[in-house]
């Protein structure tokens, strides 16, 4: 039987939960898992007074409620399974490296940062800063995958490496913003500045973009790896046009302020 | 043993272990995926003097395919496993980065893997690029339709190569009749006929008289030299040997498909069925006629 913790006091502020990792729950017995310390604020504060305990830990974890301020929940996390049944706060999965979480409402900034491996789903919108490096930190998201199905905020996939950003919707501005590899695509609209300063790596938009003017256009045709990619992202839950999948897609090389290795594919009907 | 009229001999066919690898073909048509596939598996008949055997072994509809293209699976096979690497390397940057809208995938799931694409996207000179979707990594190679793209590593097995058939026949006619009707029953998955159509006719026997030669002419088989050499393994009604030749995934699907063959080919005309071997003593698997068929009696 999975293990299952339903919210019970909404936090006032901020609740800090990164033991709310498979990782960190594995082999606790209930009264250990009751005493597990999450960080209220600046006080330390037992895990059952926030939440109700059902279940062993058998390598799901299920949360329930309105959990957008809790924050930090799977971060380094390597196996097993986490299912948000409502929305999640900010930092989801940080430095993820293997798993699965799902999120059956929103999520906040932060979804995967630092993330190396593992899958995160969300199937509504998520906030600024998806797949991104921290502040300060040079290589954000370098392996896995995030599906937002929803529109995502600002900065996506900010210093990617590696891995798969998918969202469903709009994204905002700065998508791909020093992109080191990785791919990002976007089904909506992208804001502004897309994939500014990116030094390799793909960002493909399913819509038009406004791209900057260190963007070069190079051709149009039909790059046979987005067959594969949007096959694999309709496989997971979003629900891409065959005329996309089959179409023809402009390429604009870039940064040139950078290294001019990166590519923006923008589908032509 | 009998199938019908034509005599079975109680022999074997002695083959060797190999090591193969399969890959996937797409194109934007039928027509591309295929000029790239009889490309590929071209001169590589045997590996006495084409270094591989390869052969299709299906045509997929866009539904089997990784990007839902038409495609052809293709399986190579060579006698060790160094030199495998080397022909997929050779064979795919020659013959599928070259023709037009093609992609080329991995396409045998193994643990043992050599690298492909990773040494093909040399051919990209810098201007390569790495897609790691999941856990594989596919290599984009600019090229003037577009861009190659092509797995980095390929799956490779051992395998089993040389199984075989000997169709002796009283006539020509009926030696070709048999031959295309086994053909057509043994072609299936796991397994490829490498030679023209599946059929070989100048079967070969190890070492010659000349020393430069490592195989030459099967002799014994031949019906012109029935009256010459001492060694004839052909009845007086026999004019025509054809061969077919079987490399397959393992030995259960070559047998497989040596009894499927034996059973179609078994025709009016056709005198006797029987298998090429050495003694035993030189491939390491022996695939008995009379087992296969007592196999399926029981």
């Amino acid at each position: 039987m999975s293990l299952e913790l339903t919210l019970l006091t909404q936090p006032e502020v901020p609740l800090e939960a990164d033991v709310l990792s498979p990782d960190r729950l594995q082999s606790l017995n209930r009264s250990e898992l009751e005493r597990l310390e999450l960080y209220y604020g600046n006080v330390r504060t037992p895990l059952a007074e926030f939440f109700s305990i059902n279940g062993d830990f058998d390598g799901d974890l299920h949360l329930t409620g309105d959990l957008s301020r809790i924050k930090h929940v799977g971060s380094l996390m390597t196996r097993g399974s986490i299912h948000v049944h409502g929305d999640i706060g900010a930092h989801l999965g940080t430095g993820m490296s293997g798993g699965e979480i799902r999120i059956d409402g929103n999520a906040g900034d932060w979804v995967g940062p630092e993330m190396q491996g593992g899958r995160i789903l969300v199937e509504g919108n998520a906030g600024h800063l998806i797949g991104a490096a921290y502040r300060g930190g040079a290589v954000g998201m370098t392996g896995g995958e995030i599906i937002i199905k929803g529109n995502v905020g600002n900065e996506t996939g900010h210093a990617m490496r590696g891995g798969l950003i998918a969202v469903g919707g709009d994204s905002g501005d700065f998508t791909g913003v020093n992109m080191l590899a990785g791919t990002i695509v976007v089904c909506g609209r992208p804001g502004i500045r897309t994939a500014a300063s990116m030094k390799r790596g793909s960002v493909i938009s399913l819509h038009e973009a406004e791209l900057l003017p260190t963007f070069s256009y190079d051709c149009c045709y039909h790059p046979t790896y987005i067959r594969l990619y949007l096959q694999y992202i309709n496989s997971r839950g979003l629900n891409i046009d065959e005329a996309c999948i089959n179409g023809n897609y402009e390429r604009w090389s870039g940064d040139a302020v950078e290294m001019n290795r990166g590519e923006i594919l923008i589908y032509r009907p | 043993m009998k199938i019908k009229s034509t005599y079975i001999e109680d022999t074997f066919a002695e083959a060797f272990k190999m090591w193969a690898a399969r890959f996937i073909i797409t194109a934007e048509s039928r027509q591309w995926a295929q000029a790239a596939a009889r490309s590929v598996t071209g001169f590589a008949t045997s590996v006495i003097g084409c270094k591989c055997e390869a052969g299709i072994e299906a045509e997929l509809t866009p539904e089997e395919t990784p990007d839902r293209r038409p495609g052809v699976s293709v399986l190579l096979f060579t006698p060790d496993r160094d030199s495998l690497g080397k022909r997929l390397v050779e064979r795919i940057g020659q013959c599928v980065m070259t023709c037009p809208t093609t992609v080329c995938y991995n396409g045998l799931e193994s643990e043992t893997t050599v690298n492909v694409g990773g040494q093909l996207r040399y051919f990209g000179d810098g201007y390569q690029i790495s897609k790691k979707l999941g856990e594989r990594r596919l290599w984009r190679v600019p090229v003037m339709d577009g861009e190659f793209l092509v797995d980095e590593l390929f799956g490779i097995q051992k395998a089993v190569g040389g199984g075989n058939l000997l169709l002796l026949g009283k006539t020509a006619a009926a030696t070709l009749r048999a031959a295309k009707a086994a053909v057509k029953a043994m072609r299936g998955p796991g397994i490829i006929l490498p030679f023209p159509d599946g059929v070989v006719r100048s079967g070969s026997k190890v070492g010659s008289r000349y020393k430069a030669l490592i195989a030459s002419t099967n002799d014994a088989w031949c019906p012109t030299l029935k009256g010459v050499v001492e060694n004839s393994a052909l009845p007086e009604d026999v004019n025509c040997v054809l061969e077919i030749v079987i490399d397959g995934l393992d030995e259960s699907t070559v047998g497989a498909a040596m009894h499927r063959g034996m059973l179609a080919a078994a025709k009016p005309g056709l005198r006797r069925i029987s298998a090429g071997n050495y003694g035993g003593g030189l491939g390491q698997h022996q695939i008995h006629l009379h087992r296969l068929l007592e196999a399926t009696a029981a």
